[in-house]
């Protein structure tokens, strides 16, 4: 559990985070969002201390992190940096060993663990461990940040815009690899973003900063029926909240009695997806099953009724 | 000229200018009745039996020609290399066939038109060996095979008929004395300085308000001339010869080596602190930051980032001083330091030009050599680090 109480950043004479608390519960994603400028940077570097605060506390499981070393706590939260901040004079594999390495780890295991993150993230350990930083494209280089921040296996990890650099398609992976990461491993992650659809696909909860103020922190389906502010509002997109809201549930919660014609559609589909495929193929009701077996159908009546704004 | 691509190549050109007057206007060879007498100059044809004189004007020729015309970099090569080898071989001769027999006074040197052609066709050698784009090992090893070469003929006895193989066989012993005093005096001074100057050049980049104080004074000093700076270094040093026990036995007094020493380590300062300062600011930020959200300590940070980061550029400087010292060593003789600059001060008062470049050339062979080595090392590191693109 991850308790920010009351935090304040002020460089000078500008305060560049204001007040800001909220509580981020254990295994669970948190993203951050906000205007550029909006101190969400500043915010994540306070949990491990890369800046310190002018007032106020963060608790990591209860204890303050004030508690321990600067260099011991990080060593024990993931950080994947802005940019990617890759050791240029180090490999691939070396700059993944980093923290395993610092944490004195035996060198079978941190080989092992190196091999294992590479292919995770699709690069090839023969072909990617022994390379330098900048023999690697944008897109390789953050995820080897980011396989970085997870080397020594962290309870918590804090990643700052994390796939900006990547195209639709390896990030749309990417975000998959995140969230079977976060289950099988139980991690707390923070993350920092400027595109609200990644922030309602992975977080738990979404914290929405302007001007160092956090102006809501809710689930993401509070934030799409009732966003707290104009502002908010705007982030959103007002034009793409249904389908925004469809995308949040599977449509095996949408299911109506019934059969349809046509090919089936598996019930962990997103019912964004089901209704994009009514609207496209032109059809009243699809097909829905799960395991193999037929289950109900979906209809575009009732996806429009699930899209409209709750009560 | 019709677009921009003449027939000719430009620097071509110039070396073809620079060798025809070393050919026709300039004397290949000087004789002396004695070591102290004005010279007489004597062209190639008259240095050098006919057959070599025809051997080396053809050469000559030849590689001026591929030199001016718009041959493939690798006959460049050779035709230097070739035009070169022709001179070195054949100034021996030239010696021995200008030297009367039995006479073991008259001096015979290269004059201006040799080492104008030398200079032409290593102008060429340089500029084809800089287009190859040669790799740090590969330039090396181009360096030592020239090393060999000159070792060689050396060797062989060919130049023993030369006025600076006479001066050196007259002074063998304390050639190699004040060879190993030169070397000394410039590695050593060097070690000091970076053992001293990367710690002032760290603490200079985390304390910003010491940074500008230290590099003014340092380079103060560079400006002192080294004669003042000798001069000034008397009194403090004769001080503690007198006053510090031991400090007289091993050998510290307020002339001598040990004046030279701490010139030269003072020089040496400004280039390995201000390098060492400006290599760790220019330590990626980004890397930095990242060092730190690891779980680096400043230790580790400094020991495992920042110093590996900033090596190219230490390097940099450490070149700088090694080149600088293994010329200014010559100084240290004027106040009885020792090294090559003996050979050039006895040369200069005795008015025996061959003395003076018996301390000269093997000056300016060390200094180029540590120049090569150095680059070539620079560049290696810094391709270690990654740093290429
Ligand atoms: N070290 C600093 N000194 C002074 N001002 C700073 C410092 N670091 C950040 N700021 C200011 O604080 C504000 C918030 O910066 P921060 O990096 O947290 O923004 P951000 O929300 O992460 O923006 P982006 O989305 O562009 O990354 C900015 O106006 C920035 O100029
Ligand atoms: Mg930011």
């Amino acid at each position: 559990m991850i308790e920010i109480e009351n935090i304040t950043k002020r460089y000078g004479e500008v305060e560049v985070v204001s007040d800001v608390s909220f509580v981020v519960q254990p295994r669970t994603i948190t993203v951050i969002v906000g205007t550029s400028g909006s101190g969400k940077t500043t915010l994540l570097r306070m949990i491990n201390r890369l800046v310190e605060p002018t007032s106020g506390v963060i608790k990591l499981d209860g204890r303050d992190n004030r508690a321990v070393p600067a260099y011991e706590l990080r060593r024990h939260i993931g950080y994947a940096i802005q940019g990617h901040g890759l050791f240029p004079h180090r490999t691939v594999a070396q700059n993944i060993a980093t923290v395993p390495v610092l944490l004195g780890w035996e060198k079978d295991r941190i080989d092992a663990r190196v091999n294992e993150l590479l292919s995770l993230f699709q690069l090839d350990p023969a072909t990617f461990g022994p390379r330098y930083p900048h023999e690697l494209s944008g897109g390789q280089q953050q995820r080897v940040g980011v396989a970085r921040a997870l080397a020594a296996e962290p309870n918590v990890l804090l990643m700052d815009e994390p796939f900006g650099a990547l195209d639709p398609v390896i990030r749309a992976k990417a975000q998959e690899d995140l969230l079977a990461i976060q289950k099988r491993f139980g991690t707390t992650i923070i993350l920092v973003t400027h595109d609200m659809e990644e922030a309602i696909h992975l977080g738990n909860r979404i914290a929405v900063m302007d001007e160092g103020r956090l102006i809501q922190y809710a689930t993401p389906a509070e934030i799409l029926a009732k966003p707290a502010t104009p502002f908010v509002e705007t982030l959103i997109g007002t034009g793409d909240r249904p389908f925004r809201l469809l995308s949040l549930n599977e449509i095996r919660e949408a299911v109506e009695p019934g059969t349809a014609e046509g090919e089936a559609l598996p019930a962990s589909a997103t019912q964004r997806d089901a209704l994009a495929e009514l609207l496209w193929s032109g059809r009243e009701a699809l097909p829905v099953e799960a395991d193999g077996k037929p289950i109900g159908r979906v209809t575009v009546e009732g996806l429009i009724r699930r899209a409209a704004r709750p009560a | 000229m019709s677009g921009n691509r003449s027939r000719f190549d430009k620097l071509g050109v110039v070396i073809a200018a620079i060798a025809a007057s070393g050919v026709f206007f300039a004397p290949f060879a000087t004789f002396r009745a004695n070591r102290i007498v004005p010279g007489e100059g004597r062209t190639i044809l008259e240095a050098l039996p006919l057959w070599a004189a025809a051997t080396l004007l053809l050469v000559l020729a030849l590689a001026t020609m591929v030199a001016l015309l718009r041959f493939p970099l690798s006959w460049r090569l050779g035709a230097s290399i070739a035009a070169l080898a022709a001179l070195m071989l054949l100034i021996g001769l030239a010696a021995n066939h200008l030297t009367p027999p039995e006479n073991t006074y008259a001096r015979v040197a290269p004059a201006s038109g040799f080492w104008l052609l030398n200079f032409a066709f290593a102008l060429l050698a340089a500029d084809s060996l800089t287009r190859l784009r040669l790799g740090p090992m590969a330039r090396i090893a181009v360096l030592a095979l020239a090393a060999l070469a000159v070792t060689a003929i050396l060797y062989s006895g060919s130049w023993n008929g030369l006025s600076i193989l006479k001066e050196y066989a007259n002074r063998a012993d304390s050639f190699w004395a004040e060879a190993a005093k030169h070397v000394t005096l410039a590695l050593g001074s060097l070690a000091a300085a970076v053992v001293a100057g990367i710690p002032l050049g760290i603490l200079c980049h985390r304390v910003p308000t010491l940074r500008d104080g230290v590099l003014n004074v340092l380079n103060i000093i560079q400006t002192i001339p080294s004669i003042a700076l000798f001069g000034i270094l008397i009194a403090p040093l004769g001080w503690i010869a007198v006053h510090v026990p031991g400090a007289a036995e091993i050998g510290i007094r307020g002339i001598g080596t040990a004046p030279a020493f701490v010139a030269l380590f003072l020089y040496s300062l400004l280039p390995v602190v201000a390098n060492t300062v400006v290599g760790l600011a220019g330590v990626p930020p980004a890397a930095n930051d990242a060092a730190r959200g690891v779980g680096m300590t400043a230790r580790q940070r400094l020991f495992s980032i920042e110093f590996p980061l900033a090596f190219p550029v230490i390097l940099t400087g450490i070149r700088i001083v090694l080149v600088q010292n293994i010329g200014l060593a010559t100084i240290a003789a004027l106040i009885g330091g020792g090294g090559f600059g003996v050979f050039v001060f006895q040369g200069i008062g005795q008015t025996a030009m061959d003395l003076v470049l018996l301390g000269a050339v093997p000056t300016v062979a060390l200094a180029f050599a540590a120049a090569v080595i150095l680059d070539a090392a620079t560049e290696m590191t810094a391709l270690n680090g990654g740093q290429a693109a």
